[in-house]
């Protein structure tokens, strides 16, 4: 018999039984698209179509269509490709390292933010092919033999290190997150009525029946792949820092970048969750599982990452000036009150000061609150990889050839182009499969619910099933 | 599923709680009753012990796999960065191989990832085309099933039956495929 203390406070609210969480969650899938979906789904859409048209027309003119100059070789690109990894780091987290920890509260936003993380990371190589210029040779990064060329790729460069860690993270995240489906998967299809529903999920589910062995192995390779993938996401943002780190670019050339960035990469990625899971809640009618206690646990960890990002600019400042360097110096001092002054500026408002807010309980346990300030901190976490790619390439060695940057429509229409990719993808994620792990809830209700423990099954309301009369017939 | 035959009769006991069924494992097996499998819509943590079944060696498979990857990618920068086109870079070694820890690491958990679940899919017989062995559609719902194949037990369907019930079942049924 589990025994939960009073204290702590459900994750599972309104006394939901095992049927009730199928019934919940499955209802979404089963039924005609809201109203509010199929609103969002158009929007989505149709911004994507705009940004595929921006994208093409960059593929098809060229690179010269963005703002870059030969100072600035590299600007929202790669901003926007950074940010994208940054926000996958959050799925990943979620599903891997709070299993580890067992972190029971992570049950009910894994599966969304495992999709969100998937979805994230396509966008973020979207924009690794559109910087290539000529993404039709893009399979130059591989290591192929030398009839494709007279070389093979460098090893030791760390953008080759990207292409593995990239797309390694890629497909692990979508096996961890497909094999966490297919119970669930397996739920719809033994529910579905239509011939065509059945098919569809009996073949994504796999033959799934639940059997105690396959369980027991299931349980298994999901401990090992939440074990490879700790140190695997945390390899990914490492990788990407040493983009910038490995260079000897002023504002680049820096130690504190690994840790600096994974931190920065959770950060984002908990205010990018809150966003889809505050909205997703509500249109889905979700309240009973998304409680203001996971909201208030992942505001948590976006201060406490948001700290770790504050504490790193900081030593970045200190440390430029107590290197002696003075390239090293000026690079910062020309952050702070350069010409992108504004931009760094507000990332310090957005990432330093604004999650500091969620001290006060208060504001951790509000919606409107949350909201505003996730928002706030993915600008702030923009404005962030802006200003590191950006701000340092602006003014290098020779002031002749000092320079700014402004985006031209194609750098903003490319950038549109992902959210509606993204959006558009966790639009038919949200409607086709169940945006909450209906399995690990029914696990984890029986401890976390706020009712009695033996009420879950659905048939003793109230008293506990294990009690000693039970078994008075057989005696 | 090795054991499915074309003439199987199964009875099926139906449990609507999790530590019913749990508790309700070790009473049939004691009773003399074998089990023949437990199908649950969520992972209960003993029941695969109460059964019987034995530990999962998936660990190994999973291990060698990383080993292989680690392996292919020591070989494949030793032979292209030290062998084929040796560069000197940097002033470095040509197999400079802290550098190539990156990339190592990243085939590592990609081997080991693929190679395991591969490896899952495989031994548990469950792939796109697999029909689903289901004794009770609900087991996937709120049901917690437990199977009894009565050509495997010597007792009468009405003697297990009675064992079922007292155990805890709330319906008994008759599975045939």
């Amino acid at each position: 018999m589990h025994v939960t203390s009073p204290v702590r406070t459900p994750l599972v609210t309104g006394g939901k039984t095992y049927a009730d969480v199928t019934e919940d969650i499955c209802k979404q899938v089963e039924g005609k698209p809201t109203r509010a979906w199929t609103i969002a789904f158009v929007i989505s859409f149709v911004v994507l179509i705009y940004g595929t048209c921006c994208v093409f027309w960059t593929w098809w003119e060229g690179l010269g269509v963005w703002g870059l100059n030969k100072t600035v070789g590299w600007a929202w690109d790669i901003t926007n490709f950074v940010w994208w990894v940054g926000i996958g780091h959050a799925g990943t987290l979620i599903s891997a390292i709070l299993l580890l920890f067992r972190m029971k509260y992570r049950t009910s936003i894994n599966r969304a933010a495992e999709a969100m993380t998937i979805f994230a990371v396509i966008c973020a190589a979207s924009f690794i092919l559109m910087h290539m210029g000529r993404p039709w040779l893009a399979y130059w990064a591989l290591p192929l033999p030398n009839a494709f060329g007279s070389l093979w790729v460098n090893f030791n460069s760390p953008l080759v290190w990207d292409v593995f860690a990239i797309s390694t993270y890629f497909t692990v995240s979508l096996v961890f997150w497909y094999m966490g489906l297919v119970p669930d998967l397996a739920t719809i299809r033994d529910r579905a009525t239509s011939k065509v529903s059945r098919y569809i999920y009996g073949a994504f589910s796999l033959g799934w029946n639940g059997g105690a062995k396959t369980w027991a192995r299931y349980e298994y390779i999901s401990l090992i792949l939440a074990g490879i993938s700790t140190p695997l996401v945390l390899s990914v943002h490492t990788i990407v820092s040493m983009d910038f780190a490995t260079s000897v670019i002023p504002g680049w050339h820096t130690t504190i970048f690994p840790p600096y960035f994974v931190a920065g990469a959770i950060f984002s990625g908990f205010a990018m969750v809150q966003n889809l899971m505050l909205i997703t809640r509500v249109v889905f009618k979700l309240e009973d599982y998304i409680t203001f206690e996971h909201i208030e646990s992942m505001n948590k960890i976006i201060t406490l990452t948001g700290s770790i990002v504050g504490v790193a600019y900081i030593t970045e400042f200190f440390i430029a000036w107590y290197s002696g360097v003075e390239y090293e110096r000026y690079a910062f001092l020309n952050r702070m009150l350069g010409p992108y002054w504004w931009a760094y500026w507000a990332m310090m408002t957005c990432n330093v000061i604004s999650p500091q807010l969620f001290w006060s309980r208060k504001i951790r346990r509000s919606i409107t609150w949350t909201f505003v300030l996730s928002v706030i901190v993915n600008i702030g976490m923009w404005f962030e990889r802006f200003v590191i790619i950006v701000t340092s390439l602006h003014r290098d060695y020779l002031p002749s050839s000092w320079a700014m940057f402004s985006p031209t429509m194609f750098d903003i229409g490319d950038y549109i182009f992902s959210f509606g990719l993204f959006f558009t993808l966790f639009l038919l994620f949200a409607k086709f499969l169940p945006v909450i792990n209906m399995f690990e809830v029914k696990a984890i209700i029986r401890s976390a619910s706020e009712k009695l423990p033996a009420s879950v099954s659905g048939v003793a309301k109230g008293e506990s099933v294990t009690s000693p009369t039970f078994n008075k017939n057989v005696e | 599923m090795s054991h499915h035959n074309d003439s199987a009769k199964f009875l099926v006991g139906v449990y609507d709680d999790d530590e019913v069924v749990l508790k309700a494992v070790t009473e049939v097996k004691s009773a003399g009753v074998r089990i023949h499998e437990v199908y649950t819509p969520f992972p209960i943590h003993g029941l695969d012990v109460a059964l019987g079944h034995p530990r999962t060696r998936i660990g190994i498979a999973a291990f060698l796999f990383g080993l292989t990857g680690f392996l292919t990618m020591v070989s494949l920068t030793f032979y292209t960065m030290g062998y084929d086109w040796p560069m000197i870079i940097g002033g470095k070694d040509n197999y400079a191989y802290p550098a190539y820890v990156p990339v190592m690491f990243e085939l590592t958990v990609l081997f080991t990832a693929l190679g395991m679940v591969g490896t899952f899919l495989v031994s548990n017989g469950l792939g796109p085309t697999t029909k689903p062995l289901m004794f009770d559609l609900r087991s996937t719902d709120n049901k917690f099933v437990m199977a009894i194949d009565l050509g495997k037990n010597k007792k009468t369907e009405a003697e297990i039956a009675t064992v079922l019930r007292a155990s805890g079942a709330a319906e008994v049924n008759v599975k045939q495929f």
